[in-house]
Parts: structure tokens; sequence; C-alpha cells
């Protein structure tokens, strides 16, 4: 177990050092990429002076703490609501499965249209990004919410308040965790390149703009804060899901 | 599921989209919609025009060897971890946070790495392609039922054979279900990266409609696009549920 | 009592039966198995030390509380697993981490192929074994045939009930002909009259092949019935309590629960075991 981890973290260090090495001789040039410890000065330059970076981190936060909410919200209410209706279920059916594989982000000209160019249309693309992922999770928990334990709640004469949050929730929260995960990583999806497209403000913006403008320093500094906030939430809610299923399903 | 009933729900389905549709056009106006009728007429319009092929052209052969990277390299890549204990627990979760980055993120620098051209478009869509069907033919391999492998021990199988015999098949189905996501993710990926890497290719084409704000040429190429993944994935889907009946 | 005497009496003036089981096909001398320690528990002293000779044809029931190694055991003998000490010989020949020919194995958990049909699951090891075609057509013919599975022969396992993939996985084995068949809880997951008519299957195929058969079961009326000796077995690390002979002759069958022998069986049985399940319960 400790030799895995050993093992792993020495690959990811080599890894890193032959793209330093590699950058730093010249084999891969500054116009392409700059070597790995100068995208970390980069970053710590750019959170240190850079007079648009709070306001900027705020805004893209801010946004996708929204898109969050919302996908995972609204995804579960939907989830319950689909799963209640068989005949709904099976007619949507069809949209679930497809969803992810249509490119849905050509959508996001038409939010423009709606909502304009503003926190809102993003919020709604990062929402409408992570929403069916909650859906088909919240559809797939209810349905593995063991009828036992409903017997159970009926024989306790549990109302059904008391039946969906003593019961129902904790059963279904392995499940219901994973859409947690699903809903974010894909709104952070939707939000960035939203960002990226069309915005006047934002993280993605700067980087958009740090790409057009030729300043590989700032676009890569700000890339590689966002790939270590991407993977450290996706890791932290993963450790999270892993909990729960081992809890509920120890095998 | 009788035929009929099933039949009744697709048609309540394409129904109840038509309806929505229809009913947001009348809200919000021509500037942000076009209407069903016009825009299935412009789809015909360009599945029937000589310029339109070309660029359908240019998409499917980015496309096609897209996925043939992300499809076989993803396969050779997920057996070979998934065959060897140690290089799968070494390799399994940094494929898996590799897959959580938003790849969105790694665009410019698939720019800047292989230029504005098919290359960008290929590598972008092999990409995101190239992670679900390694991760799931590990967890294929991984998965396998234990008692599976003792059998084939019992049974004096030489290990090339356990392996041919009886690894491969009972991991098939996982292997599929991971091909299948690849195979939408690659167009995704393919799709998104023509849209600012190229001169070609159905991308470009929505690109210049939505820079001269042609609504009727984007609904069109936007349901051209869902229509076709859409119908790829379910055929997929079907070739996956009778590898999965077993 | 005086009636198992009888019954022992009447058998051996049986003609063509062998009494006593004379010749030795498996030895064990000093078995004992302990697995490493892993990520969560330390290391765990699964079984013995233990000694036992299984008589050639004979059929052998092991019951012991839960946890106690019976599957640890099988895996030994099956050739799949090395003991961290003690020998096993097979044929006067040393077993060490290799299946030896002529072994077959039932084990507890589907071992069905879901991808192949029941015809080909059951010729599965005859194919990798290089066996002739039409042999290997006569003698799954046969097997299906024997295990009544013949008008399903093209089905699926997914198709089938938990207790015919085990006939599959029974014919599989069947049709290799082995001398020393080992099976693990085999009917584990079967109603009780399914097990009693799946029992007497199981002696069918111990008659037809004359193999020497080593029964794991948890059901004490199982190994009661079925077996010519049950090994006893104590809880973890498993040793053997006792050997009780039954005395059966060779031609049983289910019928064999109204005899009064037998429930006096059964409960010698639970009487060696109860104090060792208490063991193990609490162990748990």
């Amino acid at each position: 177990m400790i030799r895995v981890r050993i093992l792993r973290l020495g690959l990811v260090c080599a890894a890193t050092v032959v793209l330093e090495l590699l950058c730093r001789v010249g084999i891969i040039d500054r116009l392409t990429m700059i070597p790995p410890s100068e995208m970390m000065r980069a970053l710590a330059g750019v959170v240190a002076t850079a007079p648009w970076f709070w306001p900027d981190v705020t805004y893209t936060l801010g946004n996708l703490v929204a898109a969050i909410g919302l996908s995972v919200l609204g995804g579960f209410l939907i989830g319950v609501v689909v799963h209640a209706i068989p005949r709904l279920r099976r007619v949507l059916d069809p949209i679930f499965t497809s969803y992810y594989a249509v490119p849905t982000f050509v959508l996001y000209p038409l939010l423009i249209v709606f909502f304009g160019i503003g926190p809102t249309s993003l919020i709604v693309l990062g929402a409408l990004f992570g929403i069916v992922a909650m859906i088909v999770a919240t559809v797939t928990a209810i349905d593995r919410i063991p009828r036992v334990l409903l017997k159970v709640a009926r024989v306790s004469r549990l109302g059904s308040v008391r039946t969906a949050l003593l019961l129902k929730l904790p059963a279904a929260s392995p499940h219901l965790m994973t859409g947690l995960r699903l809903a974010v990583a894909y709104s952070v999806i939707g939000i960035i390149a939203g960002e990226f497209i069309l915005s006047t403000e934002g993280i993605g913006r700067r980087v958009a703009l740090a790409y057009n403008n030729f300043d590989n320093a700032t676009m890569y500094a700000l890339l590689v804060l966002i790939l270590a906030f991407a993977m450290a939430l996706n890791a932290a809610l993963g450790a999270f899901e892993q909990a729960l299923h081992r809890r509920w399903y120890r095998s | 599921m009788t035929a009929r009933a099933r039949v009744l729900d697709y048609v309540c389905l394409v129904a109840g989209l038509w309806l929505a549709w229809v009913l947001v056009f009348r809200w919000a106006g021509p500037e942000a919609l076009s209407p069903p009728g016009a825009t299935l007429q412009r789809m015909g319009e360009y599945l029937t025009s000589a310029q339109f092929w070309p660029h359908a052209a240019a998409t499917g052969l980015a496309f096609a060897y897209a996925c043939v990277i992300a499809l076989i390299g993803g396969l050779l890549l997920g057996l070979a971890l998934g065959a060897n204990r140690l290089a799968g627990e070494v390799g399994e979760p940094i494929l898996s946070s590799l897959y959580s980055i938003p790849k969105i993120t790694l665009y410019p620098v698939i720019l800047l790495v292989f230029g504005l051209g098919v290359s960008a478009k290929v590598a972008f869509g092999a990409l995101h392609g190239i992670f679900p069907v390694a991760l799931f033919a590990i967890g294929a391999l991984r998965n396998t039922n234990p008692v599976l492998i003792k059998t084939a021990r019992v049974l004096r199988l030489a290990p090339v054979e356990t392996a041919r015999t009886v690894l491969l098949p009972a991991a098939l189905p996982e292997i599929v279900t991971g091909l299948r996501i690849g195979f939408s993710a690659t167009l995704l990926g393919t799709l998104i990266g023509e849209l600012f890497a190229s001169d070609q290719g159905l991308g470009f084409m929505l690109i210049r409609a939505m820079e001269a704000h042609k609504v009727l040429d984007i609904m069109a190429l936007t349901l051209l696009l869902f229509a076709f993944a859409a119908s790829a994935n379910a055929l997929l889907l079907v070739v996956e549920r009778r590898v999965h009946r077993q | 009592m005086a009636k198992a005497a009888l019954r022992r009496e009447t058998a051996a003036a049986m003609p063509g039966r062998a009494t006593a089981f004379s010749d030795t096909h498996v030895a064990l001398r000093g078995i004992s198995h302990t697995y490493p320690a892993r990520a969560g528990h330390g290391a765990v002293a699964a079984l013995g030390p233990l000694d036992f000779d299984f008589r050639r044809g004979e059929f052998v029931g092991v019951v012991g509380p839960s946890g106690c190694g019976k599957s640890t055991l099988l895996d030994i003998i099956a050739g799949l697993l090395v003991p961290t000490s003690g020998t096993i010989e097979m044929d006067g020949r040393a077993i060490t981490g290799t299946v030896a020919q002529g072994v077959g194995v039932v084990f507890q958990e589907d071992a069905t192929f879901a991808w192949l049909n029941v015809w080909d699951n059951v010729a599965f090891g005859l194919r990798r074994a290089g066996v002739a075609p039409a042999e290997i057509v006569r003698r799954v013919d046969y097997a299906l045939a024997f295990m009544g599975l013949a008008e399903f022969r093209r089905a699926y396992p997914s198709q089938l009930s938990g207790g015919m993939r085990q006939r599959v996985c029974i014919a599989r084995t069947l049709v290799l002909q082995p001398r020393l068949i080992l099976l693990d809880e085999p009917f584990g997951a079967l109603d009780q009259q399914t097990r009693l008519l799946m029992g007497e299957e199981l002696l069918r195929l111990w008659r037809e092949t004359a193999a020497t058969v080593m029964l794991i079961t948890h059901a004490l009326d199982e190994a009661a019935l079925l077996s010519d000796r049950v090994a006893v077995m104590s809880a973890r690390p498993g040793r053997l309590i006792d050997v009780v002979t039954t005395g059966w002759p060779r031609e049983r069958d289910s019928a064999l629960v109204a005899d009064p022998a037998f429930g006096a069986l059964t409960s010698r049985l639970w009487a060696l075991l109860r104090e060792e399940s208490r063991k193990a319960l609490g162990v748990r």
C-alpha cells in the first residue's frame, strides 16, 4: 500500500522533472510551454501582485458555487419527481442516456441571447452541464434504496417525512454523493468553457486573454491553478464518496 | 415493455420536445431561436448542398483519426495496467485524476503544441476519449470474478490461455461500455477542437454562423450534430446491451 | 445403534462393493496455513495443524463453524494454495501449488461462463485439453443427460436458476472424469428441498465416477446423509476434533433421513460442534 503510493509519487515527480528538463534544454520551445518551475513562479507572482486576480477568482468561484447549487438541488428535485412518475422516466430516458454524448456547449450562444453576456448565462450553462448527471444519480440512488428499509419504516409507523429524512436519504447517500461529484466536475467544465468562449470577467477569460496576448507565463500559471483546483476538488469529493460506499456497501 | 408502449413513449418525447421548442420560440422571438419547421428545412438544405459535405468529411476524418488513437490507445493502456496488479494500482488513480481535469483547460496548450490545424483537433478529440476507454478496461480486468480465475487454474490452463479464453470474454461487457463512452467523448472533443483550430469542418461552420448571428444556421447545424451524436450513441448502446445481456 | 451395525453387516454382504476403503488417495500431514498480514489487519492463522487421509473412492464430508478454514483446506488440497507448513501427497506424489491432473473442483460461487451457453460451458475444459471433437460431443452429451440439463444445452447461464448453474458447474467437472472431486458448499445458496435432491445427484455422480469426494458443507444433516466419514473441524484455526464414520451403504439416497441412525449421527455432530460454533460466533 505504501509502496504503491511512493511509486505513484515517484512517477509524477519524474514526469515533472522530465518536462522541466525538456523545456529548459529547449526541446520544447518557450512559445509552446514554459518550464513547470516558472509556471509556479508566475502563479505566485499573479496571486501576489496581479490586481485582477482576486476579483476574477471571486467571480469564477461565485458562478461555480451558484451553478453547482443549481445543478445539485435542481437535479435532485427533478430526479425525485422523475423517479416518482415511471412513465415520465421512460419517456425522458433517451435524453438522459444521450445527454453527455451530444455537444451541449453549442447552446451557449442561445443562452447569451436569453440572459445576455454576464454571470447568469454562465451559471445556467454550468448548471445545465451538471444537472443531468445529478438527475440520473438521484434516480439510481432511489432505485437502490433497499426495499426492506421501507418495510421497516412502515412497520415502525414513521410518517413519510421521517421515513424520507431518517431512512431514505442516508440509504441513498452513496449514489447521491456520486451525483454530486459528477455535477461539480461538469459545472466546472461548463463555467470555465463558457468563460473561455465569451465572457468579460473571470479566470477563464484571463486565460483566453493571456493566450491571445502570447502571455504564456500568466496563461500557464492560471491553467495550473485551475487544474490543481479541479483535481483537489474531485479528489476530496471522491474520497468522501468512497467512504460512503464502503460504509453502505461493504462486501 | 411492449413495443407499442415504447413507440408511444418516443412519440410523446418527440411531441413534447417539439411543443417546448415552439413555446420557447414564441416567447423568445426569432433573434434567439428558429422555429422547428424552418430549422428542419435548413437541415435538409445542408444535407443536400455541395458545400456541406467537404466540411462534414473534414470533421469525420479528424474524428476517425482521434477515435483510432483513443480507442486503440486506451485499450492497450487499460489492458496493460489492468493485467499487472502493481501497475494498475499505481496508474489507475493517476488516470482517474487526469480524467477529472476539465480538459477544456488544456485546449490552449494543445493549440500551442500542435498549432492550428487537423492535428490539434485529433489530439484534443483523442485526449477526451482515451481516459474512459482505459479506465473501464482497467476496471473490467480488476473486477474479474475471482472464482473464474480459480476455475481456470483448476482446469490447468496456461496463463495466456486463461487471458484469452476466460479473462477477456469476462471483461468484454465493461470494456465495450468504455468504448462507447470513449467514442462519445472523442466526438465531443473533436468538435470542440474544431471550434477554434480549424478552417474546415462542422465546428468551423458553427463558429462562422455564430459570428454572423445566423440563428437559423446555428440551430440547423446544432440539430444535425445532436442527431448524429445521439444516433451513434444509441447504436452503440444497442451493441453494448447485447454484450451485457450475457 | 443396533440398526446401524446391522446395516454395516448387510452392506458388507452386498456384492461388488468395497466395504473398507483401504487405499490412501490423498495424505495430509501437519498441514497448517497462516495468511500473511495485509493492510488493515495482522496475520491470520487460518488452519491447522491437521493430519488426514482420504481413502480412494470414499465420500468425506467436512463440517465446522464459519471461519474455521474449510475453504482454505480445499484450496490446499486442490493445489490452489501452498500451505505455510505441512505436506500433502496425492498417489504418493507431493502437491505444491499446481493443480494435479484429475482434480475437479466445484466452488460455492457461480463459476459458469456467462458468455457461453450450457453446452459450451461444459465442453470448455475438454476443448482446452485438446480432446478429440467426437469424444467431446460424446462426453458432454452424456454429462448433460446425467445432470438433467439436456434440454437446456443452448441456454445461457443468465437464463438459469442458481441450482441449474451449479449443475452446469458439476457437469463441467464430470466430463473431465476426475479421480478427486472437491466441493466447497456447492449447495449453500439453495433451499432445503433442492439441496436434498442435489445431494442425491451428487451421490449418483460419486457412484458413477468412483471418484474420491470431499464435500465441505455447513449443513450437518447434509454431511451426515451423504458421507462415508465426516471430518469435524474446530473454530479458527481449524483443527480436526473428530472423524465420525457413518457406515452407510454405497447405494444410499435421501430416504435415509427416516433412519434413526441418521438423527443420532446429526446430533453427535452437533454435540461436537456446538461449543466450537459458540467460539466462532464470539470471535467474530
